[in-house]
């Protein structure tokens, strides 16, 4: 199927689009939680985008709902749609229960989950954590995923870059056996994460270039519009570039999730996209001048974003040295192969 | 911006099967190379690596039957030259020929140009030169002033092509030229012609690179007749022609596995227990490349469904030669290494070779500033 068919996603854009207006972005930036936006969501059934039609979801494909990411990275977004979709996907895939309040999820890598009082008991902590302090959490630890909610859950707030909830979460939950469940098959969670990060850095990427043309387009110096002279032309021609090379790497790691090839399309995706966001960001702020900067033009809502992104579920230090050493490690006649592999 | 947008790739079964074909004929056939030889990439010229490469069946595998061609899919035979690329096959000889000029043959050339010409393509045997550049007329490539001007049973053509690649190891040009005076629109009034080599009046001259190596050349013509048998296509249509050969010419993997070679260099260096610097170096140029090489193989697919990626090709040109540039530079930063041939290593040879000729990759098939001044115009800013 072709994603630009799918009428859930021509739907969600069309709301996201209208909807996530800039009254929305600076409310949000003030901290105030987007109810009557994250109804209009629901109704529509974006949080349970994955969850199966028997268990009252949408049913969606992966690339379908990859796709829904990147639209509400072009909007900014102001709500932790991808968290609440992919905590729901969880949960599905495991028999559990989907919530149908925001959701977040957490890698339990470093938590630990035991038997305890005939249930299980969860214990540890988990920083930057998105909207820890309002969502639903669900936590895949040990191949398990446990639908925690908010009980035994303390919250110490932080913000990212953007103002969006990144909370420090301390765990000492008990839960009833029937919230922990087996996640059948594997589940890269911190891949999935990250290649989430990369369709919505692509999808601001694209309204940042947009931003960045239009007012070229408009603004007039020297009694020419600024898009005249060629520095400028040649500045957002690199500026398309690094959209396309994004967009192409979203593409790459949202198939890399539904074919479940692993990791090292996902490494490569999100080292490529988090560069070309800070060099994205770059250039459209400077073509922009001393207006981008200002609270007024939502400039900011997609670069403050891109800024925080490209950070999460690894940078690009950190993504391009696993694909560094784990090529490295097979010496560079297997280089070309794992190349020709993605 | 649609364009900013890559379908993608097509999947192919065949092709990956191609594949292994390809690669263990490689090992065969290139046993023994020199580092240097590796660091030549496109540049290698060699009939008799071209021949049999042609005997495999492996060149325009995508034409047509009647021509001796197999029909494959354009992903097939990017699965061959990709591969061809990586090893550091020495492909030049054959490499105009199969990539743009056979294609434009197949497009516009006569029913005789195409009879003639295509199976000695496809059997490795016959070389093309790409007839461009004039000394006044660079990127500004509509401004030409050779001059093909009609007269009884052909044409008389006047004027001088330069820069020309292997001009003096080619069998044909493509010549792009004017054949009506100057008009208004300066994208009219040119056309293309197929020109053998050894026609009376044509005079090729050496223009030797930095390096000492004769790659390129300058070519005369003085009075140089050509039958009606030679134009190629419409006459007065050569803009329009030449500007879809370009599309073939920008987006393939040559476009970003120029200096692949010291990417495995590099690999060796660092060893299979790098070091943080080395690792997040060598992972970034791989993360750089299989991007790339989605988005290539994307125009391929396009261009196997005849739609126009000219902005696309653009753009898979500038990003690729780019990091084709920045590899060199990005060795150099993490092994300590003086590049010089005959020294010690095969890393050091190889970058004394791409550094020289990094600058070219951002100057042959449109120079950098062009491409992004169509990516502009694609955006509308121009
Ligand atoms: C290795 C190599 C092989 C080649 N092989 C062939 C061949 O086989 N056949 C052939 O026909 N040609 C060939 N060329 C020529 C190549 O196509 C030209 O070099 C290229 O088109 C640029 O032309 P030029 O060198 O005259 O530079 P110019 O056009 O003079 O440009 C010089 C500089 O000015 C910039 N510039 C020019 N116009 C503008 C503008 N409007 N705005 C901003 N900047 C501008 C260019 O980007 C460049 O940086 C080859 C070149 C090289 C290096």
């Amino acid at each position: 199927m072709n994603i630009s068919e799918s009428l859930a996603v021509e739907t969600s854009e069309r709301l996201l689009r209208e909807q996530c207006t800039d009254t929305v972005l600076a409310a949000a930036d003030a901290g105030i939680w987007q109810q009557a936006l994250w109804e209009q969501l629901t109704e529509f059934g974006l949080p349970v985008a994955l969850v199966g039609e028997d268990q009252g979801g949408i049913d969606l494909r992966i690339a379908e709902a990859f796709a829904i990411f990147r639209l509400a990275g072009q909007v900014a977004l102001p709500l932790p749609i991808v968290e609440t979709v992919l905590g729901n996907w969880l949960l599905s895939r495991a028999g559990l229960e989907p919530f149908e309040g925001p959701v977040s999820l957490v890698d339990g890598t470093a938590l630990s989950l035991s038997a305890k009082n005939d249930g299980w008991h969860l214990s540890g902590g988990a920083p930057r954590v998105p909207w820890g302090r309002r969502a639903d959490i669900v936590v895949l630890v040990g191949g398990k995923v446990a639908r925690v909610g908010r009980k035994g859950v303390t919250v110490s707030e932080g913000t990212n870059i953007a103002d969006e909830p990144r909370d420090g979460l301390a765990f000492d939950a008990q839960l009833e056996n029937a919230a922990v469940a087996d996640l059948p098959g594997k589940t890269d969670l911190m891949a999935v994460l990250a290649a989430a990060r990369c369709n919505q850095m692509a999808g601001a990427m694209e309204r940042v270039f947009e931003l960045a043309t239009a007012y070229a387009l408009e603004r007039e110096q020297f009694g020419r519009p600024l898009a005249k002279f060629q520095a400028i032309q040649q500045n957002l021609a690199v500026l398309a570039e690094q959209v396309a090379a994004s967009n192409a790497a979203a593409e790459m790691a949202a198939e890399a999730v539904e074919g479940e090839i692993g990791r090292i399309a996902v490494a490569a995706a999100k080292t490529r996209v988090g560069e070309a966001a800070g060099i994205a960001a770059s250039i459209a702020h400077q073509v922009v001048g001393a207006m981008g900067v200002t609270e007024e033009f939502s400039l900011h809502h997609l670069t403050r974003r891109l800024w925080s992104w490209r950070e999460e579920y690894g940078n690009e230090t950190y993504w391009a040295r696993e694909i560094g050493q784990a090529t490295a490690k097979l010496g560079p006649d297997a280089l070309w192969p794992a190349i020709t592999a993605v | 911006m649609d364009s900013l947008k890559f379908s993608p790739p097509p999947v192919s079964k065949a092709a990956e099967d191609l594949r292994l074909e390809v690669r263990a004929f490689l090992k065969d056939a290139l046993a023994g190379q020199t580092a240097t030889e590796k660091a030549q990439s496109w540049n290698g010229h060699s009939p008799e690596f071209s021949r049999l490469v042609g005997k495999q069946g492996w060149l325009g595998m995508t034409w047509p039957k009647q021509y001796g061609g197999q029909e494959r899919s354009a992903l097939e035979r990017y699965v061959v030259v990709e591969e061809m690329l990586a090893a550091g096959a020495p492909v030049s000889a054959h490499w105009i020929a199969e990539r743009q000029s056979g294609p434009t043959l197949l497009r516009y050339g006569t029913q005789a140009q195409r009879d003639e010409i295509l199976p000695k393509i496809l059997r490795g045997e016959c070389y093309f030169a790409i007839g461009m550049s004039e000394p006044n007329s660079g990127s500004d490539l509509a401004s030409v002033q050779t001059r093909a001007v009609k007269t009884d049973g052909g044409f008389v053509v006047n004027g001088s092509k330069i820069w020309t690649s292997n001009a003096h190891l080619s069998h044909y040009m493509i010549l792009f030229c004017r054949t009506d005076a100057r008009s208004e629109d300066r994208h009219s009034g040119h056309s293309q012609f197929l020109v053998d080599m050894k026609t009376p009046g044509l005079e090729i001259r050496p223009i030797l690179f930095s390096t000492g190596e004769h790659q390129f050349n300058e070519v005369f013509f003085k009075d140089m007749f050509l039958p009606d048998a030679a134009l190629i296509g419409e006459m007065g249509q050569g803009w329009k022609q030449v500007t879809g050969e370009l599309s073939f010419e920008r987006s393939g993997p040559d476009r970003f596995l120029t200096s692949f070679a010291a990417v495995k260099g590099l690999s060796g260096r660092i060893g299979t227990e790098p070091d943080d610097r080395g690792a997040i170096a060598l992972g970034r140029i791989v993360a750089h490349l299989m991007v790339l090489r989605r988005m290539s193989r994307s125009i391929a697919g396009m261009l196997e469904d005849d739609l126009d990626p000219a902005l696309q090709a653009a753009i898979v040109k500038d990003l690729g030669t780019s990091l084709e540039q920045e590899i060199p530079e990005i060795a150099r930063q993490i092994i300590a290494v003086e590049p010089g041939e005959g020294a010690d290593g095969e890393l050091e040879a190889m970058l004394d070779y791409i550094i020289q000729h990094a600058p070219t990759f951002s100057l042959r098939g449109g120079t950098r500033e062009i491409l992004r001044g169509i990516i502009a115009r694609g955006a509308g800013l121009r």
